[in-house]
C-alpha cells in the first residue's frame, strides 16, 4: 500500500471556482486509477489560490494482472476467417492454442496482460486529468498550447510506501513533476521538499498556507466574530461571501473598521451591498441598533505593522465607494421626494428589452402593467386605484442611481424610495415584493396590492414574449420564462385567486397592440431597411378592429390565412407589404392557448414535486374550467387523495370496465347509449342497487361539484364502489334480450357520465 | 523580491520609476500613440503587435480619453482625460506576476506592509474584438492594476500569448502619495521653484473638455466623421498589396487602424453626447469591431504580423 500526494500549483485561481475543480480533480484522477486497475482506502482535495491539491492513501502498488480467454474458429476453418481473428487478437498463429471441441478442435486466443506498476498508471491518469481538465474558462500562456485556469507553474507528484517517498516521473508540456512547492508568496521564501501529506502539510503551515478551505473559513469566522465580539458588535453571517473570501487567501487575517458617521443614515442593504460587492467586507452590526456600523476585511498577510496600513487603504476606499452611495441616496431623494416623474419620463427611452424593441420602452410596458394591475385587481381584492398606482410606480427605481449601480436592490430601493415619496405602505411593499417569487421556494406575496402588481408584471412578460415567439425551448430559457410562468402558478394558488387565467392572457395581450404606440414600432420590424416609420393605417387597422375582438375570436376559432389578408389589406396603406404584416399578425392567434398549454406543463411539474401524478393531472386538465389554476389544483388534489384509497382504486376499475364495455357497444352498433336507462327493465337485485345508488350518489355530487367539493362528491363517488362491483359479478351486461341490454348499455352510461363528471378518469393510469 | 524603495514624493516620480524599472526589464520604452484613444490597449503597440509570432516587448504612459467620465475636474478620482501605464511583453514570460510585483515595491508598495492580491477579473473589449484571462490587482482593497493574458484580439487567436499589465496611474499615485483628491496630487517634486498640482494643470482642461463631451461637440459631425473614419478604413484596406510606385509590397495596416481608432473615439463622444440609444449602442460597437478584425487580418499579412 502506498499513499499519492499531488500538487498542481498556479497562478491565482478564481475563487468561484476551486470548489468544482477540487472535486473533479478527485474524480478525474482518483476514476483513472481505478479503472487502471489500482484500488485505494480514500481520497481528499483541497485548494489555495495558488494550488490544487489531491491526497489518496492505500493505494495499490500494482494493477492486477488480466488474463482473457477468447475462443476462435475451428482449425479447420478458411484462412480469412483465422485471419480475422489473429487480426482482432493481435496475436500470430503460433500463439494460438489449439484445444478440443464438440465440434472438432477449435483455436483459443490466450491473452496475459500483466499488472503494472502504480506509478506508470498514476503518471497516465494525471496528464490526461491535467490535458482534459474541466475548467469553466481556461487559457493558454507564453509559446505553450497547454490549457490551465491560469499559468500552470508547478506539479509535485509523490508516491511513498514503506521504502520511502518517490517522485512519480512524468511531465507535462515541459513541467516536470518533483517533490517541492512554494509557501505563502510574500510570508516564506523559495521552494521547500516534502516527503508525504502529513509532511507537506506542516510545511505549508510553516510557509504560512493554510491548506484546508474549511480551515480557513472557519479561521476568518471565528477571527471576525471575536474582533466584533470585543466591540459590542456582531459579524452578519454571509455563507456565501465566507466560502469566496476563503478562496481569495492562503493565510486569512482579519481586520475591523468602523464605518464613518456620515454613512450610517444610507438603508442598510446599501451598506452591506456596497461593501460585499466592491470590497468583499463583512458587514458588522451594533445588536442594539440593529445598524450596520463596521466592517471586517480579510487580508492574505500579516505585517510588520498589524494591518495599519491595510486597514487605512481599505478604510480609505470604501470612504469613497460610500460617498458615491451617499451622492445617489441623497440625488435619488430628491428625485423620489418631487414625485420619480424624472424617473417616469427615463423610462421611456429604455427599452424593456434590448434584444427585442418591438416589446417596446420600459414605459409601455409599466402603462400595459398598471392597466393590467388595475383590471386583475378585483380577482384577488385589492383596491383597482391602488394597484394601478402601485404598478406606475413599481419600477421607478430602475432609473435610480442605486439602481444603476447596485442592480440587485432593485424593489427594494424602489420600496424606500416610494416611503419616502409618501405613496403609503401598500405602494412601497408592492415596488419591494412584485419581483417576487423568484424560485420555487422563496415567500409568496400575500399583500393584495403586491400581488396584482407581481402577476400583472409576470404576465406582461409571458403574453409579450409568447406574441414574438420567443418562447423556451428545451435546456434554453435566456429570459427566464419558465420561472416567470411558476411565479404565476404560485400567486394564484399560494393566494387562492380565482378566474380565468386565458382571459386575463388575453386581456394582457391586448395591451400589446391596443394603445397604439406599441403597434407601430411592431410593424416597423417588418421594414427590410429596420427605419422607424409610423404606420398609421396599419395601426387604425387594429384599433379599429378592435383587437379585443380579433384576439377573442383567434383563441377559440383562428382567422385563415386569406380572410385575415383581406382584412388587412383593406385597412393597409399602399406599398405596405402586406405578405409580412400577416406573417406578424398571424401570432397572436395561438398565443393564448399555447401559453396556458405553458401553465400547464409547469404546473404539472410543480405538482410532481409535491406528490401529484401526470396522469391525475392530465384527468383534471381534460375538464372544463381548467384556466382556474385554483380549482384545477383542487380537484387534482382530491382525485389524488382518492386514488390513494382502496375504494378509489376499485372504483377506477369498475369505471374503465365499464366504459370499455360501453364503448365497444357504441362502437360496434353505431350508436351513443346516452339516455333511457330505467329501472322498470332492470331484472335482477344488484341492477335495482346500483340504479339506486347512482341516484343517491347523483343527489350528492351534483350539489357537491356546483360547491367545488371535490372531496364530497369523491366520497359519493366511492360509494358505488360495491354496487358497480355487485353489477359486474352478477350481470351480463350483453344479454340475449336486446331491450334488456340496452337499459343496462345505458345504465352504464349513469355511470361514465357520474364519474367523469369529476376528472376524465380515462386519463388516469392503473 | 525587489528591495522596496523610498516613497516618490510626485506624480512624474511614479511614472520615471515604472519607465525606469520596465526599461531595466528589457522593454522598449516606446511614447504615447498620437492619437485620441480610450485606454492603452489601443495603442498599435499592444492591438496589433499581440499578433503574430514576433516576440515584442513595449512599456508606454497612454493618454486616455473617457468622454463620458468627464466632471469637470470636482470629482476626486474620476476624470475624462487620465493615464495608464502599458507594459506588454509576447510572449508571456514565466514570472510576469514577480516582474509585476517588483514594479510595485519600485513605486513604494512594500509586501510588507501591504495586502497585495490577484482577484478574477476577465477582459474583454467589444470594440476590439478581443479578449484575455487574468485578474485586477488589489493592493489594500484598492484595484491598482489590470492584469491580463490575451487570448484572441481582432479576432485572431494569440500564439503565443501576450501579458499585458495596465496600471490606472493617477489612482495609484493617489493612494501612494496619500493624496485624497487627483487635482491636489503633486504633479512634479512638492519642493520645486515652481511646484505644480495635478490640478494646475488639467483642472481648467477638466472643465472645457467636460463642456465638450456633453454639451459642446457638433453631433452632425461627429456621425459623419464617423461614416468617414469608417469609410477610410475600408478604403485603404481595399488597395492592392503591391504599390505600384515603388515595387514593394505595403499594406496600410496602420494607417487603417488609425481610423478605427478615430471612429471609437468618435462613437465615444456621440456616446457621452446622449445621441445613441441602448440598441444603437451594440450597432455601432459591431461596426468598429468589424474595423478592427480587418485592421488585424490585414496587419497578420504584413512583416511584423506574421507568423514566422
Amino acid at each position: 500500500m502506498a499513499d499519492l500526494l499531488i500538487e498542481l500549483f498556479s497562478e491565482e485561481i478564481p475563487a468561484r471556482m476551486q470548489a468544482k475543480a477540487r472535486e473533479d480533480l478527485r474524480s478525474l484522477v482518483t476514476n483513472g486509477l481505478v479503472e487502471a486497475g489500482l484500488t485505494y482506502a480514500s481520497a481528499g482535495a483541497f485548494s489555495t489560490p495558488r494550488r490544487l491539491t489531491l491526497a489518496i492513501e492505500g493505494l495499490t502498488a500494482e494493477s492486477r494482472p488480466v488474463r482473457e480467454e477468447r475462443k476462435g474458429p475451428n482449425t479447420t476453418a478458411p484462412a480469412a476467417a483465422i485471419e480475422g481473428f489473429l487480426r482482432s487478437t493481435g496475436l500470430t498463429l503460433e500463439q494460438l492454442e489449439r484445444r478440443a471441441d464438440k465440434k472438432g478442435e477449435v483455436f483459443f486466443a490466450v491473452i496475459e496482460k500483466p499488472g503494472r506498476a502504480a506509478p506508470a498508471i498514476i503518471a497516465e491518469v494525471l496528464e490526461a486529468t491535467i490535458r482534459n481538465f474541466p475548467w469553466p474558462k481556461s487559457m493558454r500562456w507564453g509559446n505553450g498550447t497547454l490549457r490551465w485556469v491560469r499559468p500552470l507553474h508547478s506539479i509535485l507528484c509523490l508516491l511513498s510506501d514503506d521504502t520511502g517517498a518517490h517522485v512519480v516521473p512524468m511531465s507535462v508540456e515541459g513541467i516536470t513533476a518533483g517533490n517541492t512547492t512554494e509557501g505563502h508568496r510574500f510570508l516564506s521564501q523559495g521552494r521547500f521538499p516534502v516527503n508525504s501529506f502529513d509532511d507537506y502539510a506542516v510545511k505549508l503551515k510553516r510557509a504560512h498556507v493554510m491548506l484546508d478551505t474549511a480551515e480557513r473559513e472557519a479561521a476568518i469566522w471565528q477571527g471576525a466574530q471575536n474582533l466584533a465580539f470585543a466591540a459590542g458588535l456582531e459579524v452578519v453571517e454571509d455563507k456565501g461571501l465566507l466560502t469566496e473570501v476563503a478562496g481569495l487567501v492562503e493565510w486569512p487575517v482579519p481586520l475591523m473598521g468602523r464605518i464613518a458617521d456620515a454613512f450610517l443614515h444610507l438603508p442598510p442593504e446599501v451598506l452591506q451591498t456596497s461593501m460585499k460587492e466592491h470590497q468583499k467586507f463583512f458587514s458588522v452590526r451594533n445588536p442594539k441598533t440593529g445598524r450596520i456600523e463596521g466592517f471586517v476585511t480579510v487580508a492574505n498577510t500579516e505585517t510588520t505593522d498589524h494591518g495599519a496600513t491595510i486597514l487605512k487603504g481599505n478604510q480609505k476606499v470604501l470612504t469613497a465607494r460610500l460617498s458615491d452611495a451617499r451622492f445617489f441616496w441623497e440625488n435619488d431623494l430628491r428625485v423620489a421626494k418631487a414625485g420619480m416623474g424624472e424617473w417616469l419620463d427615463g423610462l421611456k427611452s429604455v427599452t424593456f428589452h434590448n434584444a427585442f424593441l418591438r416589446l417596446g420602452s420600459q414605459a409601455e410596458r409599466i402603462a400595459r402593467i398598471a392597466a393590467l394591475a388595475r383590471e386583475i385587481a378585483p380577482l384577488i381584492k385589492a383596491d383597482p386605484e391602488v394597484a394601478e398606482k402601485a404598478a406606475r410606480y413599481a419600477k421607478a427605481d430602475l432609473r435610480s442611481a442605486m439602481v444603476g449601480e447596485f442592480p440587485e436592490l432593485q424593489g427594494l430601493m424602489g420600496m424606500y424610495y416610494a416611503m419616502q415619496a409618501g405613496f403609503g405602505d401598500d405602494v412601497a411593499f408592492a415596488a419591494r415584493d412584485h419581483y417576487s417569487p423568484l424560485g420555487p421556494t422563496d415567500d409568496v406575496p400575500t399583500a393584495p396590492v403586491s400581488v396584482a402588481v407581481a402577476l400583472a408584471d409576470k404576465i406582461d412578460t409571458l403574453t409579450g414574449f409568447w406574441a414574438i415567439d420567443e418562447k423556451p425551448t428545451g435546456s434554453k430559457d435566456p429570459f427566464a420564462l419558465r420561472r416567470a410562468a411558476l411565479g404565476v402558478i404560485r400567486l394564484v394558488l399560494g393566494n387562492k385567486l380565482r378566474g380565468s387565467l386565458s382571459l386575463v392572457c388575453s386581456s394582457a395581450l391586448e395591451g400589446y397592440f391596443d394603445r397604439g404606440q406599441q403597434l407601430s414600432q411592431y410593424v416597423r420590424f417588418t421594414y427590410p431597411d429596420g427605419q422607424y416609420r409610423r404606420i398609421s393605417g396599419v395601426g387604425r387597422t387594429f384599433r379599429d378592429a378592435p383587437v379585443g375582438a380579433i384576439f377573442a375570436e383567434g383563441v377559440n376559432e383562428p382567422l385563415s390565412d386569406e380572410e385575415l389578408k383581406t382584412h388587412i389589406s383593406s385597412h393597409t396603406i399602399p406599398g405596405n407589404d402586406v405578405a409580412n404584416e400577416v406573417y406578424r399578425l398571424r401570432l397572436p392567434y395561438s398565443v393564448v392557448p399555447d401559453l396556458l398549454s405553458f401553465f400547464h406543463d409547469r404546473l404539472k411539474v410543480f405538482l410532481k414535486d409535491q406528490g401529484i401524478r401526470h396522469d391525475v393531472i392530465d384527468a383534471c386538465l381534460a375538464m372544463p374550467g381548467n384556466d382556474d389554476l385554483t380549482l384545477l389544483v383542487k380537484r387534482a388534489e382530491a382525485l389524488a387523495a382518492f386514488l390513494k384509497t382502496e375504494d378509489g382504486t376499485n372504483l377506477l376499475q369498475g369505471f374503465k370496465r365499464a366504459n370499455n364495455i360501453l364503448t365497444q357497444a357504441e362502437q360496434k352498433d353505431g350508436v351513443e347509449y346516452s339516455f333511457g336507462a330505467d329501472p322498470k327493465f332492470a331484472e335482477t337485485d344488484e341492477e335495482r342497487t346500483l340504479f339506486a345508488a347512482l341516484d343517491r350518489a347523483e343527489a350528492t355530487i351534483t350539489p357537491a361539484m356546483k360547491a367545488e367539493d371535490f372531496p364530497a362528491a369523491m366520497a359519493a363517488m366511492a360509494a358505488l364502489r360495491a354496487p358497480i362491483d355487485g353489477f359486474f359479478t352478477s350481470v351480463q351486461v350483453n344479454a340475449d334480450n336486446p331491450i334488456t341490454r340496452r337499459n343496462r348499455l345505458n345504465l352504464l352510461h349513469r355511470i361514465r357520465a357520474i364519474c367523469s363528471g369529476v376528472a376524465d378518469l380515462t386519463k388516469v393510469e392503473g | 523580491m525587489a528591495e522596496t524603495r523610498k516613497a516618490p514624493r510626485s506624480f512624474q516620480e511614479i511614472i520615471l520609476r515604472l519607465q525606469n524599472y520596465w526599461a531595466t526589464k528589457g522593454c522598449a520604452v516606446l511614447q504615447p500613440y498620437d492619437m485620441e484613444v480610450g485606454a492603452g490597449t489601443f495603442h498599435p503597440a499592444t492591438t496589433l503587435r499581440s499578433l503574430g509570432t514576433k516576440p515584442w516587448a513595449a512599456a508606454y504612459v497612454q493618454p486616455s480619453r473617457r468622454p463620458t467620465d468627464g466632471r469637470y475636474g470636482e470629482n476626486p478620482n474620476r476624470l475624462q482625460h487620465y493615464y495608464q501605464y502599458q507594459v506588454i511583453i509576447k510572449p508571456s514570460p514565466p514570472d510576469l506576476q514577480a516582474l509585476y510585483l517588483g514594479s510595485l515595491a519600485e513605486i513604494g508598495l512594500d509586501p510588507a506592509l501591504h495586502d497585495i492580491r490577484f482577484v478574477e477579473d476577465d477582459w474583454e473589449s467589444p470594440t476590439l474584438g478581443a479578449w484575455g484571462l487574468g485578474w485586477e490587482v488589489w493592493c489594500d482593497g484598492m484595484e491598482v492594476s489590470q492584469f491580463t493574458y490575451f487570448q484572441q484580439v481582432g479576432g485572431h487567436d494569440c500564439r503565443p500569448v501576450s501579458g499585458e499589465l495596465t496600471y490606472g496611474l493617477e489612482r495609484l499615485a493617489m493612494y501612494v502619495l496619500g493624496v485624497d483628491h487627483v487635482m491636489d496630487m503633486p504633479f512634479n517634486d512638492p519642493q520645486s521653484p515652481i511646484a505644480l498640482t495635478y490640478g494646475d494643470i488639467f483642472r481648467q482642461t477638466e472643465e472645457e473638455y467636460s463642456r465638450h463631451n456633453f454639451d459642446g461637440a457638433t453631433t452632425e459631425m461627429l456621425f459623419q466623421h464617423f461614416k468617414d473614419a469608417e469609410a477610410e478604413c475600408e478604403r485603404l484596406l481595399a488597395f492592392p498589396a503591391d504599390d505600384p510606385k515603388t515595387g514593394k509590397r505595403i499594406i496600410m495596416a496602420h494607417p487603417a487602424y488609425d481610423q478605427t481608432i478615430k471612429a471609437s473615439h468618435l462613437f465615444n463622444l456621440l456616446d457621452a453626447r446622449g445621441v445613441i440609444s441602448v440598441t444603437e449602442r451594440q450597432a455601432y460597437i459591431g461596426r468598429v469591431r468589424a474595423l478592427a478584425k480587418k485592421c488585424a487580418d490585414a496587419f497578420r499579412l504584413t512583416e511584423a504580423g506574421m507568423d514566422t
